[in-house]
């Protein structure tokens, strides 16, 4: 296998290749026109690009698929973010009156990034994750789904690797595109349980009763905590993290826990002994107490941005985006297999343009075709692009990305064929 | 005054109609003329009442005992609607009152945030005074029909509506009815998990419809504001309105801060002791952490940023202050003009819409964008744990009884209060007479405390002798020079000044 060592420095040479002959411009089109059910959908979209040097232009919208095309293949960009769909073009933004231009709807997005857990894993900090600290967010993808899915009713999820230490969920239901800022921040809120900033010991504490939520919730992080948090992390096998741990702890627990552990030295059976001692303190306590709980969440709960959720106008990273530092490809998750993603498996940029050099086994067939295609070029430059990325490991993110179209296009058909009866009926 | 009105027909009719029921959801604007001293003396009743409804919401748990008592007297006070029986005339005060608040409130964004918030707190507090039949016709009368759900389902899904928080008032499942509401009408309930969710739904015991109501208040009062908006240019061309109206919309926190007048009175050099003696502990506790680490994230930014420049400093010694500290972290002189450089000269308005950012009000810091991880803006009385919170206090050689007072009021709730006990035991003052609101009013009430920075020998004197004490008070009551001036002006009374009107 050829070296496909990311070089950032190689970017401004392989972009115009990824865009030309890799990035999924159909697909991603049919996805952000919802089918045409709304009129000036797409059209209306905000996009921002980042430029080489980090020139940063906002409010770019476009036409058409080919529009869209045309300029992302002119300007290559290093990265993309999608913003809010708007009352006019925002590529027009200047020329209407302050004030009537607004973003009236976007999808519901979260954000959740590694960074925001340096507090507790200790394999890695900062930018940097590692496979055993991907965990979390393996935790926090089946949390929120399962939350956005059952409590909120929505039903097309697209989760998406950032590229580089987080994960990104784009809501794209219809009701969840029109949601206003405050009813945004309430379902953000509804779904974060850790609070507080770096003068917060605590982060997460119980009401009595549980709530539905959080007892599903729970049950995932039981799932992953004792491979995770007491193996991996081993966040009782050495001195500082444990004292981090039993600082979450009422103080006279954490003194027979101290003396417990003083002969006790096996993270499994020192954790069973804090669960012991919570049970023993549910019992006796007046207020009820679920210490137990609020470490397993403190250590493993998916930690959101909830700045990102609120604003509709707020930006976010495009799928399929490139990742200038790591060169990753933004790429669809597989939520039927999500234990088994594995962020270090996704394709770069160089190792995806390196795959089309590659000889091509169809080659034959291909050449026939193209000869035939010529009185119908524009068909067959798009049968070349599909065929390109199906040559690299892009293939199956962007089957992945297809299965989440299609079902969507399932419910644009409903309201297709409403909006045509309706039409009839006058 | 003239409301859009349309035909004068039967006004006395609709009079009576409209004010048959004790409570309103002010959809329609009263069509009535009303004589100018009549609209300032509701304006400015009002506006008492609502300030009042601010400030007990600050000082007390919501709807607590103490909280109703309180209300329920300024209510009477301020000859607003109260209770059940004829009062027609107070009915028709409340209403015209909150149009004309609507018109001095509306036109930006704080503002319109302020309004809406007193005005829903009232609002509430009224809906939960009605009995239960007039709450019925309330809802009849505006049409809020709620579906409730079948024995079976309620059956089905008992356990889990057990389980969702509200029990705690002790109602049980069974004995009451549950609505089903999409959840977009529910969000106060959404957002502190009060409620059952599912797929999309929300199941709401009969004893919190009053969220739902309020919901409903809000939306409207907002989408309402928001279109007064856009007819003021017509209110504002009339010369007898548009002082008055601007005047009522300025004195909801008295001062903003956002006019500079000490521009340049302050250099960097003295920026680190007066973080040790005037800034509150919010403003001390970002500008250590921006020494210590020369980075701040945006909210912390924001937060200083501001405070600093309601304090006096130029444009160009931000630029400098902020530049000077972060170049000395990871950020180097380029990145810094390149990232960083715009939004310091975006509070000063010089870049973008060139919006004058005003500096946070406590009620600002303590209620919105909650600090996460890697920040340090917010309120300490609010955001830290109160472990850290005592050890700080203890660090700043706050006395044990001090602060175990402090962390009283902080268990309360009573953020602003505890803060304010803080600047008491902090610069050996008993008493102090004023209500603090705005972190730049720490810093000015403090300065005015220390002699304007320049006697620091005082206060440390003063802090080593307690006995001392009422001498320092007395330079409360008599602050020097320019400065008394300027505080009689921010705290005239309204009243004074219409009177003259
Ligand atoms: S009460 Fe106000 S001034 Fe005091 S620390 Fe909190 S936000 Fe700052
Ligand atoms: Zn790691």
């Amino acid at each position: 296998m050829p070296s496909s060592a990311y070089d950032p420095a190689c970017l401004p040479d392989l972009l115009p290749l990824y865009y030309r002959r890799l990035f999924p411009f159909a697909q991603y089109y049919r996805w952000l026109n919802y089918g045409g059910v709304q009129k000036n959908y797409f059209q209306n979209r905000e996009f921002s690009f980042t430029l080489k040097d980090d020139i940063y232009v906002r409010y770019q919208s476009f036409s058409s698929q080919s529009e869209l095309e045309k300029e992302m293949q002119k300007m290559n960009p290093y990265k993309i973010d999608i913003g809010a769909v708007y009352s006019h073009r925002p590529n027009q933004h200047n020329t209407v009156k302050s004030g009537s231009f607004q973003a009236l709807e976007k999808e519901l997005v979260f954000d959740i990034d590694m960074t925001d857990y340096d507090d507790v894993r200790s394999c890695c900090s900062a930018a940097d994750i590692c496979s055993k600290c991907w965990t979390l967010m393996t935790i926090a993808i089946r949390i929120l789904d399962r939350a956005l899915r059952r409590d909120f009713g929505f039903h097309h999820l697209l989760w998406v690797y950032s590229g580089r230490r987080g994960v990104h969920c784009w809501v794209c239901d219809e009701a969840a595109r029109k949601l206003s800022a405050a009813a945004r921040s309430a379902v953000a809120e509804y779904l974060s349980l850790i609070k507080g900033g770096e003068e917060t010991v605590k982060k997460v504490m119980l009401t009595d009763p549980i709530h539905p939520f959080i007892r599903e919730s729970l049950e995932v992080v039981k799932h992953y905590f004792p491979q995770y948090a007491l193996q991996d992390q081993n966040i009782l096998g050495r001195k500082e993290s444990e004292e981090k741990v039993l600082a979450l702890v009422p103080e006279d627990v954490k003194k027979e826990l101290q003396e417990i552990f003083q002969e006790e030295r096996n993270p499994e059976r020192r954790w069973r002994h804090i669960e012991v001692q919570a049970k023993k303190k549910q019992q006796t306590a007046k207020k009820r107490q679920y210490f137990e709980k609020e470490i397993m969440l403190q250590y493993c709960y998916p930690r959101l941005d909830v700045n990102v959720s609120k604003g509709v106008n707020h930006l976010l990273k495009s799928p399929f985006s490139v990742h200038p530092k790591t060169g990753r490809i933004s790429v669809p998750i597989d939520l039927t297999d999500v234990d088994k993603f594995d962020p270090f498996a996704v394709p770069t940029i160089s190792l995806i343009c390196e795959e089309l050099d590659r000889p091509k086994a169809d080659e034959d067939e291909a050449k026939s075709e193209d000869t035939k295609g010529k009185e119908n070029e524009q068909d067959s430059t798009e049968k070349r692009k599909i065929r390109d990325y199906k040559r690299t490991s892009l293939a199956k993110y962007v089957k992945y990305f297809d299965q989440f179209l299609a079902g969507m296009a399932d419910s644009w058909k409903g309201k297709l064929l409403k909006q045509s009866d309706l039409q009839k009926e006058f | 005054m003239q409301f859009p009105s349309k035909k004068p027909k039967a006004v006395t009719d609709l009079k009576a109609e409209l004010y048959s029921q004790p409570l309103q959801f002010y959809g329609q604007p009263p069509l009535e003329n009303i004589s100018l001293s009549e609209f300032e003396s509701f304006a400015v009743d009002r506006l008492k009442l609502l300030k009042t409804v601010e400030n007990l919401g600050v000082s007390y748990v919501k709807l607590s005992d103490d909280y109703k008592k309180k209300l329920d007297n300024e209510i009477k006070t301020q000859n607003f609607p109260h209770g059940a029986g004829e009062q027609t005339e107070k009915r028709r005060k409340d209403h015209i009152s909150h149009f004309i608040l609507r018109l001095a409130y509306c036109q930006t964004e704080d503002l319109r945030r302020w309004f809406i918030q007193q005005e829903v707190d009232l609002f509430k507090y009224r809906f939960k005074e009605l009995e239960c039949g007039e709450k019925l016709k309330f809802l009849h009368k505006n049409n809020l029909q709620y579906n409730t759900i079948s024995a079976e389902e309620k059956d089905n899904l008992r356990e889990k509506l057990a389980t969702s928080s509200y029990t705690a008032s002790g109602v049980k499942v069974e004995e009451q009815d549950f609505y089903k509401v999409p959840f977009q009408d529910a969000l106060d309930l959404v957002r502190t998990r009060k409620v059952y969710l599912e797929e999309g739904y929300v199941y709401i015991p009969h004893n919190e419809i009053v969220t739902i109501v309020l919901n409903d208040f809000r939306t409207r009062l907002s989408k309402a504001l928001a279109l007064t908006a856009r007819s003021l240019p017509a209110v504002h061309s009339d010369e007898r309105l548009q002082p008055l109206l601007t005047h009522l919309s300025h004195s909801y926190l008295g001062q903003d801060y956002s006019v500079q007048k000490n521009v340049g009175k302050i250099s960097l050099e003295q920026i680190d002791s007066l973080a040790g003696k005037s800034f509150p502990l919010c403003m001390r506790q970002l500008h250590q952490t921006l020494r210590d680490q020369h980075h701040l994230r945006h909210g912390g930014r924001m937060q200083y940023g501001l405070f600093l420049k309601g304090i006096g400093l130029s444009l160009e010694q931000a630029l400098q202050f902020w530049r000077m500290e972060f170049i000395r972290g990871k950020v180097d002189a380029d990145k810094f003009d390149k990232a960083y450089a715009y939004s310091i000269r975006h509070m000063f308005g010089k870049e973008g819409k060139r919006a004058d950012y005003t500096p946070y009000s406590c009620m600002k810091v303590i209620l919105s964008n909650p600090p996460s991880q890697g920040d340090y803006h917010g309120c300490p009385f609010r955001h830290s744990d109160p472990e850290l919170l005592k050890q700080k206090l203890q660090s700043y050689k706050v006395s044990p009884s001090g602060v175990s007072q402090i962390l009283e009021l902080v268990k309360g709730m009573h953020y602003q209060l505890a803060c304010q006990k803080y600047f008491e035991l902090t610069h050996n003052v008993e008493d102090t007479a004023f209500s603090l609101s705005h972190p730049n009013q720490y810093f000015t009430e403090s300065q005015k405390v220390l002699g304007g920075g320049k006697d620091v020998k005082r206060e440390t004197d003063t802090l080593q002798r307690p006995q001392e004490n009422s001498a320092a008070r007395g330079l409360t009551r008599e602050p020097a020079g320019d400065e008394s001036q300027h505080l009689a002006e921010i705290t005239k009374n309204l009243e004074t000044d219409f009177q003259d009107a």
